[in-house]
């Protein structure tokens, strides 16, 4: 780099307007920071160290990252990272998250990769920086770079004495370097602030009313809208009756071809108008209804099938076999379920828009946005502010586009705040999966050969963005296709087996709008293959855990394998099901090469009734370096309780027209009451990369407990959910 | 447009409202910009809106502001601010007890409401006060745990 350029530059100074100058006064601003905007103009390029990081005069650094924090602790991870490669506390760190007039595109924070590439992208951009502040100090103080350290953010000898501040010796200006890929990294033996349980500075404020989320947000002369979708998908509206809110004060309907709104500037007014709205749609009747998806998934249409996995030749094993197992397994469709229904706030004015946005793509956003409201790219700004948890792409983008389109109808600044029915009824749903497997054993009851047949919902290649629901109403024109993540990863044994095959049959379309859902395929793939293995397993007369043991070389698998049945205190002494009690094991290498995770189940099952009743759950967990070691807990947590809640409760009903299952009581949710004990056994390799741990760990949870039910019961589950009445009716089938 | 009076985080209020069945939760959250309080289903099943009135956990989307006048409100901001924590929210804090935090009002007005009634609840009880809390990000555990720290114990 060139230091003279950077003593000529002085672009980014501190200071200046908030990026929010109102209503929040006192407020914790955790993603979006005063004195933001003065650095508006600023790169957002990847390539360059500007894109992701400034240095100021007070020593403070200011990190850009594109990748926001969806309640996943990355706020504190990103700022930990940087932290570490620049020799400072993460107190003096200010982040900026998801602006995308501020920072860099790093993609949607999606498919557990916050850490493992975004912030490992900015990792390297302040590896960058540090080796360019050396340099500069080097020059400032007539010494050598090697003899130079930064310490709690001075420049100076790694002997001790006086040095130099990185603010005094930046001070604002640009670095104007390329991000050296190549920079040299702390070595982790010398790691101070990385691999420690650090608190999220999001927290207090959350725990005490103080931190905005979008629902809280507020703009001055900002008007309410409720959005009033039809009683069945793809209705066209046929008549609005406006004298029907007639009586509400202050409120307008705004319709765009089939798109229809209720505003008001009270929000209560609106509400009620949005109640009282008569309105007449047509009624198509063209869904399938929940009892039809499986049907429809073995009959097609298809479009294709795909040889995912091919090792040996598995037709010609399973032919020759004298033992083979057949099983097929159902994932339903399940919704997000956010707690707090999608919001948004969109101010569309003078040939310019902003979106204040809790969606996992605001850099996707924004492309969405141009595109819906005819505007070039850069006269749009979409900001990421906190939602509820959304676990992949719930009903944020389209509450977006709802409140973008409204307010570009009106010129004034709109809040769209979808109901409970909204967002249970219309958010893009996970897609279902059917698996058949077959398995072989030879004469030494090892597993001879396996295949894996998926029916799945294929995405449509290419695809910018989910279509969303507001332009389809409004008669914009979307780009039409299928949007479902990496779903087929995870449908083969992650144990030597010499023959496999896994091919998928594609169908063309989808029961509901699929969307990507946390773990996307891989919680069924792995609920199918651990559970498969396990069928295979009783069926050999092996122990559950010696047979996966027997198949595997990984070290950190087996690692973890051996961790988890320490944890659980598994018994490998032969064990006869049915006591009502017993233990499930499973495991799972993410997506065949990301993180390890066992884990295990101490289930009770009530013959009687059908109720599971899950005691414990032990659960061992390597994803290589581990930034903060509470976050990656509580990330590991929220897997297993949340994919327990999926396993044992969660479908979509639907019927020929709309979604049925509207709130928390006809599509229930775990509660407290059934909340068992979980112990966490957290491998840390911090001489290794990041892998991830926003989603692996929900990927083994379905069978560890249908496995511990089985050792419990002798039923064997492979539908999901697990509802007492498919209990009791495996029992009776005696497995 | 009637003028409800009522007591709120301690103070005497005012708030104007066209509809004596507007429901507190939209007069706390736009009529005082008190937004700790959660809109998470208008139809009392999830408990993001909770409050405390007169000692009794109560969802706010589920009170008319007619039925809440004259009484004494508290809401999350009233039990603590950042800088000055309630015993319940510095227990949270402690064990890192929200991840997305859209629930954590709920969670943290009902486990105050019952602390001040059961100062020393069994584990079980804790569950049970908060059965109809509903937690999406899978947090219970932590959420235990601070309510037990908050009443001077440790889940081991």
């Amino acid at each position: 780099m060139s230091s003279t350029a950077l003593s000529r530059r002085r672009l980014l100074k501190s200071g200046g307007a908030l990026v929010i100058g109102f209503g929040f006064a006192g407020r914790s601003l955790a993603q979006v920071l005063p004195g933001a905007d003065a650095a508006l103009g600023k790169t957002v390029d990847a390539g360059e160290v500007d894109g992701f990081l400034a240095i100021h005069t007070d020593g403070t650094v200011t990190v850009y990252s594109g990748k926001v924090d969806l309640g996943t602790g990355h706020r504190i991870a990103v700022r930990q990272m940087a932290a570490e490669e620049l020799g400072i506390g993460v107190e003096r760190i200010k982040l900026v998250e998801g602006d995308s007039a501020l920072t860099p595109d790093q993609g949607t924070t999606a498919g557990s990769t916050g850490i493992s590439r975004g912030g490992v992208q900015v990792r390297q951009a302040a590896a960058t920086a540090r080796l360019a502040l050396i340099r500069m100090g080097a020059e400032r103080l007539g010494r050598t770079e090697d003899e130079l350290t930064i310490i709690d953010g001075v420049i100076g000898l790694k002997a001790g004495g006086p040095g130099i501040p990185i603010g005094t010796l930046v001070g604002d200006r640009r670095f104007q370097i390329k991000l050296d890929p190549k920079a040299p990294l702390k070595a982790p033996k010398d790691y101070v602030v990385v691999g420690k349980p650090m608190k999220r500075p999001d927290v207090p404020a959350k725990l005490s009313g103080t931190h905005v989320f979008v629902h809280d947000f507020k703009l001055p002369g900002m008007l309410h809208a409720r959005v009033i979708r039809p009683a069945s998908v793809g209705a066209t509206l046929e008549e609005v009756d406006a004298a029907s809110i007639a009586g509400i004060a202050g409120t307008e309907i705004v319709r765009i071809k089939d798109f229809l709104a209720v505003v008001g500037a009270d929000e209560w007014s609106t509400i009620k108008a949005a109640r009282a709205l008569k309105t007449r749609w047509s009624q198509p009747d063209a869904l399938l209804g929940t009892d039809q998806v499986v049907n429809w998934m073995r009959n097609g249409p298809f479009i294709g099938d795909d040889a995912v996995v091919k090792k040996g030749d598995a037709s010609a094993a399973l032919a020759g076999a004298r033992e083979r197992l057949s099983a097929t397994y159902y994932w339903p469709m399940q919704s997000h379920a956010s707690m707090g229904p999608s919001c948004a706030v969109a101010d569309v004015k003078d040939g310019t828009a902003t979106v204040w946005t809790a969606s996992q793509g605001p850099h996707r956003l924004r492309h969405i946005c141009s595109r819906i409201l005819g505007l070039a790219a850069d006269k749009v700004r979409v900001i990421y502010l906190d939602g509820a948890g959304c676990y992949g792409m719930n009903g944020h983008d389209d509450a977006s586009a709802d409140a973008a389109l409204i307010s570009q109808k009106l010129g004034r600044p709109v809040r769209v705040q979808w109901t409970r029915e909204d967002e249970h009824g219309w958010d893009p749903k996970g897609p279902p999966q059917l698996l058949s497997l077959e398995g072989a054993l030879d004469s030494d009851r090892r597993i001879a050969a396996w295949r894996t047949e998926m029916w799945l919902p294929k995405a449509t290649a290419n695809l910018p963005n989910v279509p969303l629901l507001g332009p389809e109403a409004a008669g914009i024109a979307q780009t039409q296709g299928l949007s479902t993540g990496q779903v087929t990863q995870n449908g083969d044994p992650p144990y030597a087996v010499a023959n496999v095959e896994v091919t998928v049959h594609w169908l063309k379309d989808a029961p509901l709008r699929p969307s990507n859902i946390r773990a996307p395929g891989k919680i069924a793939n792995s609920f199918a293959v651990e559970s498969f293995y396990d069928e295979l397993a009783t069926h050999a007369g092996k122990d559950a855990v010696a047979m996966r043991l027997e198949g595997l070389t990984d070290p950190r698998g087996i690692e973890v394998i051996k961790r988890t049945t320490a944890l659980i205190g598994w018994d490998s002494r032969p064990k006869q099901p049915g006591s009502g009690r017993g233990i499930g094991f499973s495991y799972v290498h993410y997506k065949h090469n990301e993180t390890y995770v066992g884990m295990a189940m101490d289930v009770e099952v009530d013959a009687k009734t059908g109720a599971i009743r899950v005691h414990r759950i032990a659960c061992a967990h390597d994803c290589g370096l581990v930034i903060n070691p509470d976050t990656v807990r509580q990330q590991v947590e929220g897997n297993i309780l949340q994919t327990l809640s999926r396993a044992l409760l969660e479908e979509v009903a639907f019927d020929k027209a709309r979604v049925t299952s509207l709130n928390w009581a006809s599509y229930p949710i775990l509660a407290f009451p059934d909340v068992p004990d979980v112990k966490i056994d957290l491998v840390m390799r911090q001489d290794l990369p990041p892998l991830g741990a926003g989603e692996a760990a929900a990927a083994p949870v379905a069978a560890a407990l249908a496995n511990g039910v089985f050792a419990a019961s002798g039923a064997r589950l492979r539908t999901v959910p697990f509802t007492p009445e498919r209990v009791k009716e495996a029992l009776g089938r005696g497995a | 447009m009637a003028t409800y009076s009522l007591t709120v985080n301690g103070r005497a209020r005012s708030v104007e409202s066209a509809d004596p069945d507007q429901p507190l939760l939209y007069v706390l959250r736009n009529g005082l910009d008190l937004t700790g309080p959660k809109f998470g289903c208008g139809l009392g099943q999830c408990g993001a809106c909770t409050v405390i009135i007169e000692g009794e956990a109560t969802r706010s989307c589920q009170m008319t502001v007619a039925a809440a006048a004259g009484r004494s409100v508290t809401t999350i901001e009233g039990l603590g601010t950042p800088d000055k924590l309630h015993a319940i929210q510095a227990a949270f804090v402690e064990e890192q007890a929200a991840q997305c935090g859209y629930c954590a009002n709920g969670m943290v007005m009902t486990s105050a409401a019952l602390l001040e009634k059961t100062p020393q609840p069994s584990l079980d009880e804790i569950k049970e006060a908060l059965a109809g809390n509903l937690c999406r990000c899978g947090t219970h555990h932590r959420i235990l745990r601070a309510v037990m720290r908050a009443s001077g114990r440790v889940l081991p």
